[in-house]
């Protein structure tokens, strides 16, 4: 079962894919997190439907919008080309967008529980102590959110990995540009190819059980991991 | 710099509505029950609630005046919060805690090293925050308060949480607090024993409304407040060591109305001690001499007597002669929503009186057979007295 140049193109471009979107979704994700985690607004539901959306979804839905709304026609794609940007659809960056949305709970849920278990009282005490709003969040809550980032970059990292539908719909199935692992797979499967999908399939489920292995020592057991900081 | 705090905040089922003026020194008590507002009270005082009306003040330094002026944000305030449950950074170190306050802390104030001895946390500094005792925690948050250099220090009930031998480490770390710290305190208590023991001044909270302001001792002789404390109802006065009896295990103090009597207590001859009498150790009788058991007597006058309860009134005494200062009863008689009025400014007090002294809880048949009724000469036997150092 050995795995053709081709397959290796893929896989490097699934994992780019995966790094890219992931960073993407922690620094746009942490805001938004925070805000979900801290805020009284009346508008806190309906921000948190918006996120868990992608969660609920077809990957079809998603794709097909994505595709109407990033498409050299529609409103984005438009404003994309304009400035100067290359088409978006079945291309890189439109797979990044289309990834982002597709795996921003994975980053937004497990952030904001994490900022929520800190809870007021840690920021209170550092207020009082004269910390200043940004230092508060970089100071205390971060630190003590750690295992809800790590959560968050793994799961989005795994999950973007693991994407087919979305990618399909947006990113077409370009060999070098957009075909990702999982649609490599469905090629060879279309090909009647057993063995090179074996190969493909099979290192997917070993990514799958390591990442979650990770997740799981970190996450859910109960008790802080040992981690002391003295500065 | 007097903290004055005039604040109003509106909660479902809850409305807190002050205006209160703390001195500028010393330790100053928020007592009340659970529910009354105390530890909304002193975190509309930090600016940790963000729907209050009215004026906040610090000094000359307003923190939150009348509207239009904006409201300083609680970083900015310079005030040291210990909270009720010891919030320490986790993911630090005691030193790392102590180091955080410091390198945010206003220029001057007391020396890390002093601090830390004051506190006895030098031990402690390369623990983790999660591998403290309650006692321990409470210590490191003082301490952590203490390293930003506060202009003012806010206690919420920092002993409510820990069980009594944490609390019997820890009260004389607090008690040399007030000494050494030259910014007023805010001690929020629901602790009449906590109180006694620790304030100069005592504000009364119920229900979101000030019941009462002043000093310790003016405070705890309003028979109204002491309806309220039951049990705990009694005063504090201040006596002096006279001389101590070894062979009956006793010490012989000099009290406002003659020699006290009390069970051995190490302090030195001359040295200043606080009395709590309790108002249920307090029986009356109209001979001067029974033959009895209980060997503190002291000649009273009568000035109130309050109804308590079924069966039961607290009487207000004044020992012997009056001694030219008046006390001004703005409620008249019933017991509730006093003021202390400061003697100097009193307005149309009849007669020179001294404040009430002493309070005692009897019966309603027992105030009737002895006719007990203001203006009555009794004699007050005392059974039993507590001590502090002063």
């Amino acid at each position: 079962m050995p795995i053709s140049d081709a397959d290796w193109v893929a896989i490097a471009l699934t994992l780019r894919l995966a790094a890219v979107t992931t960073v993407i979704l922690l620094v746009a994700g942490t805001p938004v997190a925070w805000w979900l985690a801290r805020t009284r607004s009346r508008w806190r539901g309906a921000a948190e439907a918006i996120t868990t959306l992608p969660l609920v979804l077809p990957p079809t839905v998603l794709g097909f919008y994505l595709l109407v709304l990033l498409g050299p026609a529609g409103p984005i794609g438009r404003v994309w080309e304009g400035i100067g940007g290359d088409r978006l659809v079945f291309s890189f960056p439109g797979l990044v967008v289309g990834s982002a949305l597709f795996s921003l709970p994975f980053t937004v849920q497990p952030l904001r529980n994490a900022f929520r278990a800190v809870g007021a009282r840690p920021l209170e005490a550092a207020a009082t102590l004269g910390a200043r709003p940004l230092d508060r969040f970089f100071t205390v809550a971060v630190p003590l959110a750690w295992p809800g980032f790590l959560t968050a970059a793994t799961l989005s990292f795994a999950h973007t990995v693991g994407e087919f539908g979305v990618v399909l719909m947006v990113g077409g199935n370009i060999p070098g540009r957009t075909e990702v692992v999982s649609v490599a797979i469905f090629n060879h499967v279309e090909a009647l190819d057993y063995g090179a999908a074996h190969a493909l399939s099979v290192g997917m489920i070993v990514f799958a059980f390591v990442v979650l292995w990770v997740v799981h020592s970190f996450d859910g057991g109960g008790s802080r991991p040992s981690m002391v900081r003295l500065p | 710099m007097t903290l004055h705090a005039r604040c109003r905040l509106a909660r479902p089922g809850f409305v807190l509505d002050v205006d209160l003026e703390l001195p500028a020194r010393g330790v100053s008590a928020v007592f009340g029950p659970s529910g009354s507002g105390k530890t909304t009270l002193l975190r509309c005082i930090a600016g940790l609630e963000s729907r209050v009306e009215g004026e906040i003040r610090l000094g000359d330094e307003t923190w939150q005046g009348g509207p239009g002026s904006p409201v300083v944000p609680s970083h900015r305030r310079g005030v040291g919060y210990v909270f009720q449950e010891a919030d320490l950074f986790e993911h630090l170190s005691v030193r790392g805690n102590l180091a955080y306050a410091l390198r945010r802390a206003r220029p001057g104030g007391i020396a890390e090293p002093d601090v830390i001895g004051w506190l006895g946390v030098e031990p402690l500094l390369d623990r983790r925050a999660d591998a403290l005792s309650g006692g321990e925690r409470q210590r490191v948050s003082i301490a952590r308060a203490l390293m930003a250099n506060p202009r003012v220090l806010l206690m919420d009930e920092p002993l409510s949480s820990l069980d009594d031998t944490s609390r019997r480490e820890i009260l004389p770390y607090l008690e040399t607090l007030h000494d050494r710290l030259p910014v007023p305190i805010v001690y929020v208590s629901h602790s009449i024993q906590e109180i006694v023991r620790l304030a100069d001044y005592v504000v009364w909270l119920d229900r979101g409304t000030v019941r009462g302001a002043g000093p310790l001792r003016d405070v705890l002789r309003d028979a109204g407040l002491a309806a309220w404390l039951g049990d705990e109802a009694g005063v504090v006065v201040d006596a002096t060591v006279d001389a101590h009896d070894d062979a009956h295990h006793i010490t012989r103090l000099a009290g406002p109305w003659g020699i006290v009597h009390a069970r051995r207590h190490d302090a030195p001859p001359g040295s200043g001690v606080r009395l709590r009498i309790l108002a249920r150790d307090v029986s009356l009788s109209l001979d001067p001499e029974p033959r009895s058991s209980i060997l503190n007597a002291f000649a009273m006058v009568v000035r109130r007597v309050v109804e308590e309860g079924p069966g039961q009134v607290l009487v207000e005494l004044a020992g012997g002669e009056g001694t030219g200062q008046a006390f001004v009863d703005l409620a008249g008689g019933e017991g509730t929503g006093q003021a202390f009025v400061d003697p100097a400014g009193s307005e149309g007090a009849s007669a020179s009186a001294a404040p009430p002294a002493l309070l005692a809880r009897v019966t309603t048949l027992s105030r009737e057979r002895l006719d007990l009724a203001p203006g009555r000469r009794v004699f007050a036997r005392v059974k039993s007295v507590a001590l502090t150092d002063d």
